[in-house]
Formats: structure tokens, C-alpha cells, sequence
């Protein structure tokens, strides 16, 4: 919704805390897209510490001996590439959008 | 309380009575005494006040822009290359609403280097948002200050204020002046009541960024904001002259209800214009004086009105803008004076620049040539610069 400039809270500040997680920036990525390999990931939570875009959840989901499930958080994941490039195991794959059957 | 101050020492006393929260300076000729009177205040331990010695301007009201964020009542002062080199953080204090009040005492920009006194500094930022008064001597300089900081805290307004002084005219030399009593400012000035802050407990978020979806929209309020702010300005004015029986506003006429030809012009040579308007008025011409107190914002209405019957208006500009029609001054008053129908003759006085005198003959000079447009109803130079040597 977009407001008039009456409306507009002053100095454009943002009363509401964790409001920038309403704009998807996934929109912006382009190119290719970060897959997670459930089953060679180790839990390290290396890329959940260093994703700039905070876009790596920690679902409490269990999955084989795990109790969490890590997944990426599509509409806020700009496609950087950098949990691919941190990941000890190589559980990420960075795949073409194009060829991801969603 | 009467008492002897120069100007500088007059914005100290001020911003001290004032129970300023923080100030955060770089001390600059002729600005220096107004933070070095202070820094003997926190010294000696008459204020509360957190002094924050900055490394330049830029830091200077950077940290005064943070510390009002987070609900403090913040004053500071800077003059010309200081000012300058605050201009990126001027905008950022006005268009975050953070009402700061800053003596800024004028002074020349360099090249070539000058420490004396003209309104270039403060016209090269002139388009910063911020509110800007004009003092005539240190009396008006106390006086402004403390309405400075009622009229940027009242809720509708939240901006900035500049009270301009100008260099060594008034920041050094001694006057006699009043004073109010401690408990009389505090009287007058409650405690700041934030209507936002930054604080830990209650998250918000300042200064994000706003792209094309977003800016205008802010910026536009900001105008609104300041364009607004001309009903506090005066109703502070009269409280204020309720108060001392000095009151303030947004301008100062002498002569005016009669005049045919007037000088308008700011800051300390608005006294030598009134003493040569008296002189002129007793040997029966029919002149006056307009003096901004308020530059910004421009009260084009009030303005309107009293210069209605004026035949001539020689506007008085203490700074060049290189390369325009006029000096900044003069650009308002003709765009003021716009699609009114009004038939007032204006001519540009460039003066002072860098700090050269205008004495009395200069003005007699000047309100000679507007009686002689008054009465041929032609403008013979739209733009002067008085005492330059050809
Ligand atoms: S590609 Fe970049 S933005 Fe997306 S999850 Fe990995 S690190 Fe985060
Ligand atoms: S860095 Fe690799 S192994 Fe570690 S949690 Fe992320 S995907 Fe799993």
C-alpha cells in the first residue's frame, strides 16, 4: 500500500521493527539460484551465520538424524552464491533458474 | 539582567540557559569564543551538558544528529569552511527532523582565504531545510537562541534552526544587553519532549533508505513541515515579546508605513540603515527599512503585505550567486513579488563582501538611487556592487 506523502510517517523513519522482511528481494535474483542438498548438508549453519540477506532458515523439521532442516528462504535470497562457496561439504549447488523444476 | 557581552559570548550564555543536552563542535574563527565560553561552562561544571570535542565540522554535526535522535536537546555553532563542510550533514538533520539549533557565524568562503564577515557561508547552504534567522547585534542573537530551540522542538515542527550572526560585527564586539533569568528560560523553555527517539527498548528505524516509490513523498512533508512552521515562528515571536518586551517575528520595519523607497537587507547592517533612515526621515525623505529576522522560511504573505505601498525596494545581498539574475535575496523578493500585480521597482545592492565596511555614506548612496527610482519609475542598474574599486 503505498501512502500519501500526508500520510508518510516523518523522516521516513519505520516504527515497525523487521518490517524490510515484507520487500522480497528475491525478485532481484538473477541468473541462478541456491539448492540445498539435504542429505550431504552437516548442520554447520556456516552459510545460516554468513548469508548477507539473512535468507537461510532453520526449520524445525526433522530430517534423517537431524533434528533441523535448512532450507533457503527463496524471496528474500538475492543468488550471491556465497553459502555455495562457504559450505564445507559442497551441499549447495547454485542451479540456473531456468532449470529448476520448481 | 542587563549586562556587557560580544556576540559570541551572547549564543554561549544562550544555548547555557537553554540546559543544552549536548554539543558537539569544532571551533572555527569567528565562531570559536561561542564553543570555547562553553567548553568553560562544562569545565567548571555550571551545565550538565556532554561537550563531545569532534575532529572536524562534518563529525561535529554528525554526532549532533545522533545525539538529538536519541532525544537530546543539542546545540552547536560553526562559520564558513566549518559550515561548508557540514552541508552533506545538513540535510541529513533536516530531512531526519531533528531539531538542532546552530549559531552560525558568518563568515567568508575561501577563495581567497577571509576570516571576516559576509553570507556566503550560509547562502551556500541555503537550500538545506533548515529554518534560518538573522540577529542584528548579541541581544537579538540571545533572544533568537532561545526562541530557536521552542520553535525547532514544537511537535508540528521538528527542524532545524540556524541563528546567523554576523562575523566580528557582532560575534566580537561588546554590547550592553539583557538577559533573562535562569528560571525565567527555563519558563519559558520546558524540558524537550521528543516526539520520536531512538532508543534499545522500542526499535524503529531511521534513515533508511527511500527510492523513487518512497522520497518524494517524505521530502515533500519536510516542505511542508517548514512551510508550516511560519505560525510557531510568530507564536513564539509574541510570547517571547510578552515575556521580555522584545518581540520577535519574521521581520522588522522602520518607516514603512509611508515610505516610497525602502532598503531590505540582513543581519547587523540592518543598524546602520535604520541610522541612516532616521537621519533621512528627519530631513523629510520618505524611506524604511525591512529586516528579515526569519529568512527561512520566506514569509512571502507578510512580506506581500507590507511593502504594498512602496514605489522602490533596494535589496541588499551580503553574498554573490555567481552567474544568477541576483543575489539570493533579491531572487526571493522578485519571486515573491511575482504575478501580484504589485508595481515595485527592485534593484540589487551586492555589499560587504569578505568583510568590507558599509558606512553610512554607502547607505545614503543606496537609498539616494531608490528615492530616484521611487520618482522616475525607472531602475537605472539592476545589480550594484557597492564599494568594489572599479
Ligand atoms: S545465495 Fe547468497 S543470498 Fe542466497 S542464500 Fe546463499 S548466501 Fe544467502
Ligand atoms: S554450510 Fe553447508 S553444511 Fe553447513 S549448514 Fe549450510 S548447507 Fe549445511
Amino acid at each position: 500500500m503505498k501512502l500519501s506523502w500526508r500520510k508518510t510517517p516523518i523522516a521516513g523513519i519505520i516504527f515497525e521493527p523487521g518490517s524490510s522482511a515484507e520487500y522480497r528481494t528475491g525478485d532481484w535474483r538473477i541468473e541462478k539460484k541456491p539448492i540445498i542438498n539435504q542429505d550431504k548438508c552437516i548442520r554447520c549453519l556456516i552459510c545460516w551465520i554468513i548469508c548477507p540477506d539473512v535468507s537461510i532458515n532453520r526449520l524445525q523439521k526433522p530430517y534423517g538424524k537431524y533434528e533441523e532442516t535448512i532450507e533457503v528462504d527463496y524471496y528474500h535470497c538475492k543468488g550471491c552464491g556465497i553459502c555455495s562457496a562457504e559450505c564445507p561439504v559442497k551441499a549447495i549447488e547454485m542451479v540456473e533458474e531456468s532449470r529448476v523444476v520448481a | 539582567m542587563p549586562g556587557a557581552y560580544t556576540g559570541d559570548e551572547a549564543a554561549a550564555y544562550a544555548a547555557k540557559q537553554c540546559r543544552v543536552d549536548v554539543v558537539a563542535a569544532y571551533p572555527i574563527t569567528p565562531q570559536t569564543i561561542i564553543v570555547e565560553r562553553f567548553s568553560d561552562y562544562v569545565a567548571d561544571g555550571e551545565v550538565d551538558t556532554k561537550y563531545l570535542y569532534a575532529e572536524s565540522e562534518h563529525s561535529a554535526m554528525s554526532a549532533c544528529v545522533g545525539a538529538s535522535l536519541a532525544g537530546a536537546r543539542v546545540f552547536t555553532a560553526t562559520a564558513s569552511q566549518g559550515l561548508a563542510l557540514m552541508h552533506e550533514v545538513l540535510y541529513l538533520a533536516s530531512g531526519l527532523r531533528c531539531p538542532i539549533v546552530m549559531a552560525v557565524v558568518n563568515r567568508a568562503l575561501s577563495a581567497p582565504i577571509n576570516i571576516h564577515g559576509d553570507h556566503s557561508d550560509m547562502m551556500g547552504s541555503r537550500d538545506c531545510g533548515w529554518i534560518q534567522l538573522y540577529a542584528e547585534n548579541a541581544q537579538e542573537t540571545y533572544d533568537l537562541i532561545v526562541q530557536a530551540f521552542k520553535i525547532a522542538e514544537e511537535e508540528t515542527v521538528q527542524l532545524p534552526v540556524t541563528v546567523n550572526l554576523d562575523g566580528f560585527t557582532v560575534s566580537h564586539a561588546t554590547e550592553s544587553m539583557k538577559v533573562l533569568s535562569d528560571e525565567d528560560v527555563d519558563k519559558f523553555l520546558p524540558p524537550r519532549k521528543p516526539i520520536f527517539k531512538v532508543d534499545p527498548e522500542t526499535p524503529i528505524t531511521v534513515g533508511a533508505m527511500a527510492l523513487p516509490e518512497y522520497y518524494y513523498e517524505v521530502k515533500r512533508q519536510q516542505e511542508e513541515a517548514i512551510q508550516k512552521s511560519k505560525g510557531v515562528v510568530k507564536m513564539v515571536g509574541d510570547e517571547y515579546g510578552k515575556f521580555t518586551g522584545r518581540r520577535y517575528g519574521f521581520m522588522e520595519t522602520f518607516g514603512l508605513e509611508d515610505a516610497d523607497a525602502a532598503i531590505m537587507c540582513l543581519g547587523s547592517t540592518c543598524g546602520t540603515v535604520r541610522s541612516v533612515a532616521k537621519d533621512l526621515r528627519a530631513k523629510g525623505k520618505k524611506v524604511g527599512l525591512i529586516k528579515l529576522w526569519t529568512y527561512r522560511p520566506f514569509p512571502t504573505e507578510e512580506f506581500l503585505s507590507t511593502i504594498k505601498d512602496l514605489k522602490a525596494l533596494a535589496v541588499m545581498d551580503r553574498a554573490i550567486s555567481f552567474g544568477a539574475p541576483y543575489g539570493a535575496l533579491c531572487s526571493d523578493v522578485s519571486s515573491a513579488l511575482q504575478n501580484t500585480g504589485m508595481d515595485i521597482k527592485v534593484m540589487n545592492m551586492i555589499y560587504g563582501l569578505g568583510g568590507r565596511d558599509t558606512p553610512p555614506s554607502t547607505v545614503r548612496e543606496v537609498f539616494d538611487e531608490a528615492l530616484r527610482t521611487a520618482k522616475t519609475g525607472r531602475v537605472k542598474e539592476r545589480i550594484r556592487f557597492l564599494d568594489v574599486r572599479e
